[in-house]
């Protein structure tokens, strides 16, 4: 039993899990008030709009491109979020149609021009953000209600936040890991070649994922505003970094269609806690940043280790 | 062929060209439109403003060209950090700017040698080793340099904003460096394995070169650059800030690819970095000269990236 | 024309080039229902080809594709192969990595879709794989990449049996058991007559003349891109086999010159042994000699090679005296800087020497490719246009000069005249003869028969070892043969 368990692969597997957990551990040990609903949600309050952006980070990364841009693109769907989608729902509706149809269109000139993927994200960070700024030249807009309402939901037992991570990494897990047409959207980032000659599209598969960033990336925009109350389009630009860390710590690889739905969530909440974490260190927070690419290093170095634990088998 | 015809022929092959034509043509359309009024003025700030996404593209450049995979997240990081730590150092004293200088640049070849430790302990693709990095030595940067913004020393200060007959001193400091990473990239071993690696990285590990060594070697070198604009930037904009870096990361991997070099690798151009900072600084006035907002501004140059990228860069799949 | 109704797939005259190269000539081959087709000839002979054109994965450029009696030459693609139920193990691992055995049954099958598409999937390839090869010991929840290198492979094959919507009736098996043991070989290959008598064919490519003798009730030979004899597995016995593959015996021009062991003096360049290699001769080689690596592609001669090249100066098992340089035979991956002059591509090897105050002197760099175009006659106007600009025999050339212009003592060459004309071929032989005279050590890998008799010693290999060393004077095709083909049967 105890053999199985310390296989290189199921540690590779429960990694992402035990750093959450010990996290937590250390958290709760340092400040024991915090294990309550209201420290809870203290404390993972943004983990939600972190965990959307990098589950939009992985759709991308599945497919085996990058996106420098989803920061950006969060500020955008942010600005639009107070602004349009509370005056004139309907306009702002069809804008955010707009921009998963931009993210589409992405992916198509990517694979068919054989573009570098890092290159084309960066253009498009700077013009999310331009847009943003047109839509909300100043910090400021209103959110609409029903975003708020949903986002400051009173559940039992647990923070509503946890419940929608949850609820987020299952559906997405279903998605990607369980469909039949997410095998293959998988297997497209694993060896497109063989997927092809079984006669997929690879066009369609990378127009796919591109449009599935497009709508996670927009649910991190209308998640953050429902928090913050108000918008600003340089909001989310840390989304950029943090979402692709986010991956990598819940567990996905970068090339060759290896992710993990519910690894990125947990990834996400690991970065959000992190921060935390220096808080009920006494640190000063401004080690914050530099605390989740600790983490970041040292998950990646334990992941060294066991592979090549498991080169030597 | 005519001679002349011939030399124009081997001029339009340049991969520089465009850039420097597209930052001609948008100061001409800026002029034209305030009717010549700061002419000189604007190419002044231009050069100014120019400088230092030179100097962070001349290593980004360097380690794009490496080949696909490679490329520097953690210029930014680097920068503040350099420029934070100096300018405590020298704690605007004149005496210290060797010192401080001395300070930037260990900072860069530190960030450098961890950056690549990250690579080959980790085995991790560089855009996340300097992806953590940067996380690391961003918050480094906050805490050491917490509080009031420190001046530079008033010398340094008065060093990387002089000019001579409206000609920015830093910039012609720029141009000596271009220069001399011009000839280091195609006139020395090290440069030519560079491109080597970049093309094909096994036959250039079975020419006998030292693949390893290389990319460590290019690593430093962009970290060590962004120290040094890092330290450069501070002084010109009395002291340094904690999101100073911020910008640099979009531009010097926008001068890279607008300049005409090879995202995919293996090919590279320095003046192609000039022109496209020019270029980039010229768009953004041009369009403020126009009255478009910070907006459009953005959108345009995004844009143009994209474009560019889309014309120049990859082969159609034949799909 | 009954045959032709009968038949599953007819191939008239179908020709495949490419450059000067003539992969495919005028080649015919008919499968019937109820057969299983061996496929047999030495390496280059136009197996693969075949297959992939078979397969829709390459185009031919004249002929005819039949399928059951109906051409379908026009717009034959993997699809239409897919549907009319022919399907292709190649020889490069086409599984996804990162998928599970049972998801990667769903890649191939669109039927596998809706509700419990998993459980069907895994009951798919499960029943395939058991019926393939009895006590697998693979779960469909497998990750492929965690499976080893046999298991892939039974997955692969048990995957081209399975059957959803369209048809398996004529699978296409390229080297299948390389990297099987004997035990589970043998299991394919008594479900290949399975699937035969069933009413299903295959086509079945082995190095392993025995199972092709054991399984196959027809066998093709190729040679040079063409068929050459076609006959019944049981009209065949190894000796003849042998013979069918073989081409014509040629005269080198002198190459055949008497044999005189360069060994009596001095101590060798090189000595080295496989890494996989436990008994068995050493490789040794001495200065001035030319020394052939032989046997079947992919047996373990280019990772000789690189062995050598990694080990300068010396390791426990490999050691090297003096400076070494490699012509590498795959020109894209190992060999040529796309964006680079010919000039360019031929100094790199020697940037070192050619610099004048640390710099590298262009005049130095002109001169030294100037020299070597005219001592090994590459067609050009200018050495300072694009390496692509060269036809693939002067860019093999260029890559000759590359290590020829070096300081390297031993040279290795990994089956560098791949797709080369014969002209370039006979120039380049006389170069490396004069360069061995002067001292030079040559290891060569190559897989063509006639370059063996320019070397002193031949080495054969066989599954990453060394089975046999032979002076020129031994050197026979029969003999080359019989050791690359006498594997464990």
């Amino acid at each position: 039993m105890i053999a199985t368990l310390l296989t290189p692969r199921f540690l590779r597997n429960a990694l992402p899990a035990l750093s959450l957990t010990v996290l937590l551990l250390a958290i709760f040990y340092l400040q024991p008030r915090a294990m309550s609903y209201f420290g809870l949600n203290l404390l993972l309050n943004l983990a939600l709009p972190i965990a959307f952006a990098t589950i939009a980070q992985m759709c991308i990364i599945t497919v085996n491109d990058l996106d420098l841009g989803v920061g950006a693109y969060v500020g955008l769907v942010a600005a639009i979020g107070a602004t349009w989608l509370n005056e004139t729902p309907l306009l702002g509706a069809a804008a955010l149609l707009g921009c998963i149809a931009v993210y589409a269109a992405l992916g198509a000139l990517i694979h068919l021009r054989n573009l570098p993927s890092i290159v084309v994200t960066l253009g498009m960070s700077f013009v999310w953000l331009g847009l943003a700024l047109l839509v909300l030249p100043t910090p400021g807009g209103k959110v609409p209600d029903w975003i708020r309402a949903i986002m400051t939901l009173k559940t039992p037992f647990l923070p509503f936040t946890i419940y929608a991570a949850i609820g987020v990494g299952v559906i997405v897990h279903f998605g990607l890991m369980r469909s039949s047409y997410g095998v293959v959207l998988r297997g497209a980032g694993g060896n497109p070649r063989s997927v092809s000659r079984a006669g997929w599209s690879l066009l369609r598969t990378k127009v796919t994922m591109f449009a599935l960033a497009g709508f996670f990336g927009m649910l991190s925009g209308l998640s953050l505003i429902g928090l913050t109350t108000s918008a600003d389009a340089n909001i989310a630009l840390r989304y950029t970094l943090l979402s692709i860390a986010g991956v990598i710590l819940g567990g996905g690889e970068f090339v060759g269609g290896r992710i993990s739905p519910i690894g990125a969530v947990i990834g996400a909440m690991t970065l959000t806690l992190a921060a935390s974490f220096l808080s009920f260190l006494r640190l000063p927070p401004d080690w914050q940043i530099g605390a989740q690419g600790g983490i970041l290093i040292l998950v990646l170095a334990f992941r060294a280790v066991i592979n090549r634990a498991e080169a030597r088998r | 062929m005519t001679p002349t015809l011939r030399i124009a022929a081997r001029l339009l092959e340049k991969p520089w060209l465009w850039a420097f034509a597209a930052a001609f043509f948008v100061w001409l359309a800026t002029i034209v439109f305030t009717g010549g009024q700061g002419a000189a003025a604007v190419l002044t700030a231009a050069l100014a403003f120019g400088t230092f996404s030179v100097i962070v593209g001349i290593g980004q450049m360097y380690v794009i060209t490496l080949g696909p995979g490679n490329v520097d997240l953690s210029i930014p990081a680097t920068m503040t950090f350099a420029g934070a730590a100096s300018m405590k150092i020298m704690d605007t004293q004149d005496s210290m700017i060797f010192i401080g200088l001395l300070v930037a640049l260990g900072v860069g070849v530190s960030v450098g040698i961890f950056n690549y430790a990250l690579i080959r302990l980790l085995r991790i693709p560089p855009i996340i080793a300097t992806l953590s990095s940067s996380f690391v030595f961003q918050s480094a940067a906050i805490a050491y340099g917490r509080g009031i913004k420190i001046k530079p020393p008033p010398v340094l200060a008065e060093f990387t904003t002089a000019r001579i007959v409206g000609i920015p001193i830093l910039a012609i400091f720029t141009v000596i460096l271009a220069v001399i990473m011009a000839v280091v990239l195609h006139k020395t071993v090290y440069g030519r394995s560079v491109i080597a690696i970049g093309q094909n990285p096994r036959a250039a590990g079975f020419s006998g070169i030292s693949v390893g060594f290389t990319r460590f070697a290019t690593y430093v070198l962009s970290a060590t650059l962004a120290g040094l604009c890092g330290f450069v930037l501070s002084g010109f904009s009395g002291g340094a800030s904690l999101n100073m870096g911020a910008e640099f990361l979009l531009a010097s991997i926008a001068v890279v690819v607008i300049g005409g070099t090879s995202v995919a690798g293996g090919f590279a151009n320095i003046p192609g970095l000039w022109g496209a900072a020019l270029f980039m600084f010229l768009l953004v006035t041009m369009l403020n000269t126009f009255g478009l907002g910070a907006g459009i501004r953005l959108i345009m140059t995004g844009l143009i990236i994209i474009s560019v990228i889309t014309l120049a860069g990859g082969k159609s799949t034949g799909r | 024309m009954s045959e032709a109704d009968h038949s599953i797939v007819r191939l008239d005259g179908v020709e495949k080039h490419f450059g000067a190269v003539h992969a495919l000539n005028t080649v015919d081959l008919v499968v019937t229902p109820g057969e299983c087709l061996g496929l047999v000839g030495h390496n280059g002979a136009g197996k693969s080809t075949l297959m992939n054109v078979l397969a829709g994965t390459q185009i031919p450029d004249q002929g005819r594709i039949v399928i059951r009696g109906i051409d379908s030459t026009d717009g034959y693609t993997v699809a239409t192969a897919k549907q009319h139920g022919i399907r292709c193990v190649f020889q490069e691992l086409s599984l996804c990595p990162n998928l599970t055995v049972a998801e990667n049954a769903r890649v191939m099958h669109r039927a596998l879709t809706g509700f419990g598409w998993r459980r069907r999937a895994a009951a798919l390839i499960l029943r395939d794989l058991d019926e393939i090869f009895p006590g697998h010991g693979i779960a469909s929840q497998e990750i492929v990449g965690d499976l080893s290198i046999a298991k892939r492979q039974m997955v692969e094959i048990a995957r081209a049996f399975s059957v959803t919507d369209a048809p398996a009736d004529l699978v296409i098996l390229d080297e299948p058991t390389s990297s099987l043991d004997a035990v589970v070989a043998q299991q394919l290959l008594t479900f290949v007559r399975r699937h035969v008598a069933a009413g299903g064919a295959c086509v079945l490519i082995s190095h392993l003349l025995g199972e092709v003798l054991s399984t196959a009730d027809r066998i093709v030979v190729m040679r040079d891109g063409a068929v050459v004899e076609v006959r019944k597995a049981s009209d065949f016995d190894r000796d003849s086999l042998v013979t069918a593959m073989g081409s014509v015996a040629k005269d080198g021009d002198g190459a055949g010159a008497a044999y005189a062991s360069k060994r009596a003096d001095g101590s060798p360049k090189v000595r080295a042994r496989p890494a996989g290699q436990v008994e068995g001769p050493d490789l040794t080689a001495h200065a001035g000699e030319i020394v052939g690596l032989a046997g079947l592609a992919g047996h373990g001669q280019t990772d000789m090679l690189i062995q050598l090249h990694a080990a300068r100066p010396s390791t426990r098992h490999t050691h090297v005296h003096g400076p070494v340089a490699l012509v590498a035979g795959d020109r894209q991956t190992d060999g040529i800087f796309p964006l680079w002059s010919i000039a360019g591509n031929i100094t790199i090897r020697s940037i070192r020497h050619l610099l004048r105050h640390a710099l590298i002197d262009a005049a130095a760099e002109r001169e030294m490719a100037s020299q070597w175009q005219q001592r090994i006659g590459i067609r050009t106007p200018d050495m300072e246009n694009n390496i692509l600009s060269l036809s693939g025999g002067n860019q093999q050339k260029a890559l000759f000069a590359r290590a020829l212009a070096s300081d390297a003592e031993i040279l290795l060459m990994d089956d560098p005249m791949r797709g080369v004309d014969v002209g370039t071929k006979q120039e380049v032989y006389r170069i490396i003869r004069d360069e061995a005279a002067n001292g030079r050590t040559f290891i060569w890998y190559t897989t063509e028969m006639d370059e063996l008799k320019h070397c002193d010693h031949v080495y054969v290999f066989r599954d990453g070892a060394i089975v046999a060393d032979l002076t020129r004077r031994e050197v026979t095709e029969e003999k080359l043969l019989h050791a690359s083909f006498e594997a464990a049967e």
